[in-house]
């Protein structure tokens, strides 16, 4: 008792003396939420469903992502002007900031948390960043044909090894980027199919799938046995049916896995795929509200939340994956772009760009909880993503 | 001849139908403005500099025929990803698109 007295007395003679100084605190359930139009991020604390900071000046935001220092402290944030932009969650401040390409499109970090790598649209390739200081420690040209053209890239992500899997739209091709040594990249070329639109690792870093515009499948390459080449799954999935107008493309991410299953977007149908991860066959289709977008997997893989693309982007549908059905619809607010959910998955924030809001569900009533205006919201990023492959 | 009591509360909804479809394309610009800048811009870029669909910017349109926009608008291009607008846009829609993206797209008011 005397004991428990005085820790609370120092306690609190403690805290009187550092004054002015925030207490300690972790960083593991903070996230960041784009403000697409105004080129800021907001800083918001998970458990306690807040805003905790915001930090401007970070240019065109319009299809941004952010990863995470392994330490859960720092988010990198690639802008679609090049601009990437690294910021302290903790103290709520741009760290530093640079200008690396012309167009790009997001980004990936390495197994080992120090390199930041960005993949461009203009000039086509990927570009490696130490992740301490920002500076450039290689490029690498997404360069294809005898012309010396380049193609925009890709659906990058992290794969064990300081390797990095990506795919070249114009091309056809799934690369693999080795930078163990980044002042002497080593990349392999695989050719993968029509117009490659994003790409995906499964959470064990094994398979790279990238989705096709192009054709009806996706390419899919084992990269424990990459000499096997890129195999065609899902091939030929919309046979027979008239292709509908895809208004914004799908998102491929390791958060499509559930179990052993994958749940993956069609494009131009309004269906979610289902693959059997061990035989790589289709097992099912479920028919949805519209073209999917992002078809994410709840962490405990007992549901896959979807959302769609314009113009019936106000729908959020629930699949159960025991049943492979629809159970539930909603419509969390206008012009949905984004979701994530919490770590281990009691709750999904849900952006709605139009409304400006993000509308945090619990998942298992499936019940709004909280709302949190902020000014036309588009990426949902947690910092949890820090400790998973491919994300 | 129609008696006045017919023609008057006729003239009337005409008036008040008339003055609807003024205010609904009155609303138009706006609406068109944000469609553009938000949802042709998740391939285009929000500043329109270009995404995984070219720029759409007055110097990167330039030596572009109106006529070739205005289709590609409503009908999409075959084999790329732009799709056929058709259906969410009509061909007034897309004929005031093809002008603001030839002249310099306006930003959204904010
Ligand atoms: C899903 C992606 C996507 C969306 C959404 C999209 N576009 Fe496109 N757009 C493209 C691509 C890709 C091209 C290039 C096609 C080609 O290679 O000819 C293109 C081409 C065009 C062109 C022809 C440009 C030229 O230089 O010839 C115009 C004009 C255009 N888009 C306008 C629009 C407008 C207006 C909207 C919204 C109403 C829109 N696009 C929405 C992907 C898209």
């Amino acid at each position: 008792m005397a004991h428990r007295m005085l820790a609370l007395l120092c306690m609190m003679l403690f805290t009187l003396a550092v004054g002015a100084t925030p207490p300690l605190r972790g960083s593991g359930d903070l996230g960041l939420v784009i403000e697409r139009g105004s080129g800021s991020v907001r800083i918001v604390d998970t458990t306690r469903q807040l805003e905790i900071g915001r930090v401007t000046g970070l240019g065109d935001l319009s299809h941004a992502s952010a990863v995470f220092s392994r330490d859960q402290r720092y988010a990198y944030v690639f802008g679609r002007d090049g601009g990437l932009s690294k910021i302290d969650l903790l103290a709520g401040t741009l760290v530093k900031r640079i200008l690396q390409a012309g167009n790009a499109i997001g980004g990936a970090i390495s197994q080992d948390g120090r390199l930041v790598v960005a993949q461009n649209y203009e000039p086509g390739g990927i570009k490696a960043f130490d992740a301490e200081t920002l500076e450039q420690v290689a490029d690498v040209p997404a360069s294809y044909g005898s012309e010396g053209k380049r193609s925009k890239v890709v659906g990058l992500a992290d794969l064990p090894g300081q390797r990095f899997a990506y795919a070249l739209f114009d091309a056809g091709e799934i690369r693999v980027t080795d930078l163990s040594d980044p002042a002497q990249p080593k990349t392999a070329v695989y050719p993968a199919g029509k117009q490659p639109y994003d790409g995906l690792v499964t959470p064990d870093g094994r398979y790279y799938i990238a989705g096709l515009f192009g054709e009806d499948g996706l390419a899919l390459l084992d990269t424990w046995q990459p000499q096997l080449g890129v195999r065609k799954i899902l091939a030929g999935y919309g046979k027979g049916e008239t292709p509908l107008p895809v208004y914004k493309m799908p998102h491929l991410r390791g958060w499509s896995i559930a179990g052993n299953r994958a749940y993956l977007p069609a494009i131009g149908h309004h269906e979610v795929l289902v693959v059997d991860t061990r035989s790589w066959q289709e097992v099912g289709r479920i028919a949805v509200k519209s073209q999917p977008v992002f078809v994410m997997a709840r962490p405990d893989g007992r549901e896959v939340w979807v959302n769609f693309a314009f113009p019936d982007n106000s729908w959020v549908q629930v699949i159960d994956t025991l049943s492979d059905t629809v159970v539930e619809t909603l419509q969390p607010g206008k012009a949905v772009l984004h979701m994530e959910f919490t770590p281990r998955g009691e709750a999904i924030w849900i952006s709605s760009r139009d409304d400006n809001t993000v509308t945090v569900y619990d998942t298992a009533r499936h019940a709004p909880l909280k709302t949190l205006g902020v000014d036309s919201p588009s990426g949902v990023f947690f910092s949890a993503r820090a400790a998973r492959i491919g994300f | 001849m129609y008696p006045n009591k017919v023609i008057r509360p006729c003239v009337a909804g005409l008036a008040i139908f008339g003055i609807a479809i003024a205010d609904a394309r009155a609303d138009r610009p706006a609406e068109l403005i944000r469609l553009v800048r938000q949802d042709c811009g998740s391939c285009h870029g929000l500043t329109l500099q270009g995404g995984l669909g070219p720029a759409l910017t007055p110097a990167a349109l330039r030596d572009r025929p109106p006529e070739a926009l205005f289709v590609a608008i409503l009908h999409g291009r075959t084999g790329t990803p732009m799709p056929p607008f058709r259906g969410i846009l009509d061909e007034t829609d897309a004929r005031w698109i093809v002008a603001k993206l030839l002249a310099g797209f306006p930003q959204e008011a904010h």
